[in-house]
């Protein structure tokens, strides 16, 4: 057994399909900042907004008013340096830095597909995808045409392991029973060309929401069988193009289908890279070199791999972390992020919070909209760890503001997959005093329903 | 074979790229409603031509009796009768247009400019005295409008006789002329935004029957709701009833001078907008397509709670309560206004119900960025 982890560790294959990845990211990439620059997003979402939702135990990250443009020219100049491969590492490494800590500055615009591109350009960082067609790569004795085979094979591991994932959350009494969410989001969705009519009918909804979960849990076992890839490679560009005509989510499925690319063989790969090279010029006698790569210190191998195999570890292990808490994950969202959970549920709330002066006993309500944007309200309203930290605000604030031994509740209704909206906290917890932890909240309101499954 | 798929991946992406999260999009009528499918134009349709326009033909008919009566006012004040008539009918019909802040009301921006309070009396004073007042400056919104014309007819003096005197003492003219002024800035408003809904608005609010962001009914149903939570709920109660200030602030209400008609005022705009959730048209003889109906045909495919039914109980239960207040001024000087309180508290109900349970069953977005719908 050993042996063949060995062997399969020194095993080399064409280093084509990973150059084609690197080009594909980098480009998916600068595309995606240069679309998030041009919708106002940055200064609506990081500049604009007094408050900041913050990761726990990543209170010290900060945007800098109008220089926050800087971190995104950044993240944009090392995006393009990793599509055409130069000074790759420093570059991989900025990219994922300058994503991460824009990732970081507001909880509220978590996003999956953010989390995605933040582990794959962690995982790039230990890949020799500058080797092959690129410009660090643009002389001879600095090309190779050969990478270990595990340095694409992580790529596949880990794009199987988002999909099948996604495929098993998708596992619930909800979605395939009641095809809920599908059946609140279809309906709304009757203008769209050609299959908007179908999009109130009941079997529709039952069909998406079964096909879905069966596309995430099959499609990468498809994908990695090859007399089924060219379908399989259909299937998923018909998937996402639905989802992105259906669902207000950006980038998200061109990433998706574009990764699915890694799946097929060096021959389709080398077709690309060829094309590309006669299009700018590039020597193609780098492209043929039959060398192996091997980094200038063995050592930084080894380190690649075991960094490496913590990674798909943590990938595997992390999205089980809410077994841990008690109550319904969907409810009180305990483990709910970094596992994968996408578009899984149609979540609302209303949060109203009362100021209690505990000295002079005045009390009154505040208005949401004095203090947080209206998308931050909106994610607020329906998530414990939000509401925390936003009671803790507000106390700061009003305590700052001459008020003593100021406590805080929060009066909240929640809806939850078109459930009638439900008290979600205990409205006589004060949680001024609440402290933050990965330990369950117990304030907050049990479930009354019950979703069976994963 | 793989040439074919790649042809069709490739149509299939420039779709996407072409559709998805556009706005403005005029889409057809459907025209064949399926019975799990709503045709949001023919609810649009019935706001527009059943209850809104309407609506506006009416208050712009009580301006009119109110400019007139201020005319006559005016030309020989000596009996505030007919004018303090003309005016609490039109500030009542008023309650019943003010959510329809969209469009032609927008652009003008009618509801501040027609029914800001308190009054900035010493705004309004001095600009009585100094005569030379700009009324369309967004500055001047405090010193104009209804509640100004409220404290002109009734918060000059401690009774009528000395209101009277002021529009024949050594001002009058000023006074005359100033009261005058505000009344045909709210004509003029209030016939711009009806000559635009007669004209093409009505088209172009209908027509814009797609699901986005910027839809008519996504749209509207943000203002509804907006004008539900802040303009009934917080202005006419939670903010005199200190819900968010933490002190009674009965100067904080509406009709404060006039002083009785705050509650009626109030339970007209719980009037209007319960008919509206239910379609009910503006002379109250028909019912069209309505959120009510829209909610009753997204539950008959989701077999979920009837949460049509919950909303019009929370609005009659809320009616009742506040029904059984005293006037307002009088409930605020309790100490605390508890009945006063507790009834803000039924009010409050209805807002997750709209703002939560309605909008989540309808899918209506409140701002555009990239969501996992989590």
């Amino acid at each position: 057994m050993n042996k063949r982890i060995e062997t399969y560790f020194k095993s080399y294959t064409e280093a084509a399909p990973l150059a084609v990845f690197r080009i594909f990211f980098g480009f998916m990439m600068c595309v995606s900042i240069i679309r998030f620059w041009s919708y106002g997003w940055i200064d609506k979402f990081y500049i604009q907004p007094d408050f900041h939702f913050k990761f726990y135990g990543f209170e010290w990250v900060q945007p800098f008013g109008v220089y926050t443009y800087l971190i995104f020219a950044l993240c944009l100049l090392s995006a393009f340096c990793v599509m055409i491969g130069f000074k790759y590492r420093v570059a991989m490494a900025l990219f994922f830095l300058s994503f991460t800590y824009i990732e970081l500055l507001d909880k509220t615009m978590y996003l999956n597909h953010y989390y995605f591109v933040s582990v794959c350009s962690f995982i790039l960082i230990f890949l020799p995808a500058h080797v092959y067609f690129s410009v660090d790569a643009k002389r001879s004795e600095n090309a190779y045409s050969l990478v270990p085979r595990w340095t694409i094979d992580v790529l596949k591991l880990f794009i199987a392991i988002v999909y099948f994932y996604a495929g098993l959350t998708k596992l619930n009494s909800d979605w395939l029973l009641d095809a809920t969410p599908l059946n609140i989001w279809l309906p709304s969705k009757f203008d769209i060309p050609f299959i908007g009519d179908f999009m109130g009918q009941e079997w529709v909804h039952y069909a998406f929401s079964w096909i879905g979960a069966g596309y995430d849990l099959c499609i990468p076992f498809l994908l990695l069988y090859k007399r089924t890839r060219p379908y399989a490679f259909v299937v998923v560009v018909i998937f996402h193009v639905m989802t992105r005509v259906l669902f207000p989510i950006g980038m998200f499925p061109y990433i998706m289908i574009v990764s699915a690319l890694i799946f097929f063989d060096a021959r389709f790969h080398k077709k690309l890279i060829y094309a590309f090279a006669k299009a700018c010029k590039f020597p193609l006698n780098t492209l043929n070199k039959s060398r192996k790569y091997a980094p200038a210190h063995a050592a930084f191998m080894q380190l690649s791999k075991v960094i490496l195999i913590c990674v798909m570890t943590v990938q595997l292990v992390l999205p089980w972390r809410y077994a841990l808490y008690p109550g319904e994950l969907f409810w009180t969202e305990e483990g709910y992020r970094f596992s994968w959970r996408v578009m899984l549920m149609e979540k609302a709330g209303y949060a109203q919070f009362k100021i209690v002066d505990q000295v002079s006993g005045k009390r009154f309500y505040v208005d949401n909209s004095d203090f947080l944007t209206p998308i931050q309200e909106k994610q607020m309203s329906f998530q414990p760890d939000f509401i925390l930290e936003y009671a803790h605000y507000l106390r700061d604030h009003f305590e700052a503001q001459g008020h003593q031994n100021v406590a805080v509740f929060a009066d909240v209704q929640v809806t939850l997959n078109g459930r009638l909206s439900s008290q979600f906290i205990d409205p006589t917890i004060n949680l001024a005093v609440e402290k933050e932890s990965f330990k369950h909240k117990n304030w907050i309101t049990p479930f009354t329903d019950e979703i069976k499954g994963l | 074979m793989k040439k074919f798929l790649g042809i069709v991946s490739v149509l299939l992406m420039i779709t996407a790229c072409t559709s998805g999260d556009d706005s403005n999009d005029t889409t057809e009528e459907n025209q064949n409603p399926d019975s799990t499918s709503f045709d949001r134009s023919a609810m649009l349709a019935n706001w527009a031509d059943g209850i809104i326009i309407p609506g506006y033909v009416d208050f712009n008919q009580k301006v009119e009796v109110l400019e007139l009566a201020t005319a006559n006012f005016v030309s020989s004040p000596d009996d505030l009768s007919e004018v303090r008539k003309a005016w609490t009918e039109a500030y009542t019909v008023w309650q019943r247009v003010s959510m329809f802040e969209i469009g032609p009301a927008e652009v003008v921006d009618l509801r501040l400019n027609v029914n800001i309070y308190p009054t900035n009396i010493d705004l309004l004073e001095s600009n009585v005295t100094n005569g030379d007042y700009n009324l369309a400056l967004a500055s001047n919104r405090a010193a104009k409008g209804f509640p100004a014309i409220d404290y002109l007819l009734y918060g000059l003096g401690e009774d009528d006789a000395e209101i009277l005197a002021v529009y024949t003492g050594s001002n009058a003219a000023l006074y005359r002329q100033y009261l005058s002024d505000i009344v045909v800035d709210i004509k003029n408003l209030s016939s711009e935004v009806l000559s635009q809904w007669q004209g093409d608005y009505r088209d172009t609010f209908v027509n814009n029957d797609g699901a986005s962001a910027t839809a008519s009914v996504d749209r509207f149903v943000n203002d509804y709701i907006f004008y539900f939570e802040k303009f009934l709920r917080a202005g006419k109660m939670g903010i005199p009833g200190g819900v968010f200030s933490g002190n009674v602030e009965p100067n904080n209400l509406e009709t404060l001078y006039e002083g009785t008609l705050s509650k009626s005022l109030f339970l007209e705009g719980l009037d209007a907008s319960q008919d509206f959730f239910n379609g009910v048209s503006y002379n109250g003889t028909s019912q069209g397509e309505s959120l009510n109906t829209y909610l009753v045909t997204l539950n008959s495919v989701k077999n979920g709670v009837a949460l049509h039914s919950i909303i019009n109980e929370s609005f009659d239960t809320t009616r009742a309560s506040v029904n059984s207040l005293e006037s307002f001024k009088t409930e605020l000087e309790n100490t605390p206004p508890i009945n006063f309180l507790e009834a803000y508290d039924d009010v409050q109900r209805i807002v997750p119900l709209l703002k939560v349970d309605m909008v989540s069953a309808m899918s209506i977005r409140i701002d555009f960025a990239d969501a996992d719908g989590d």
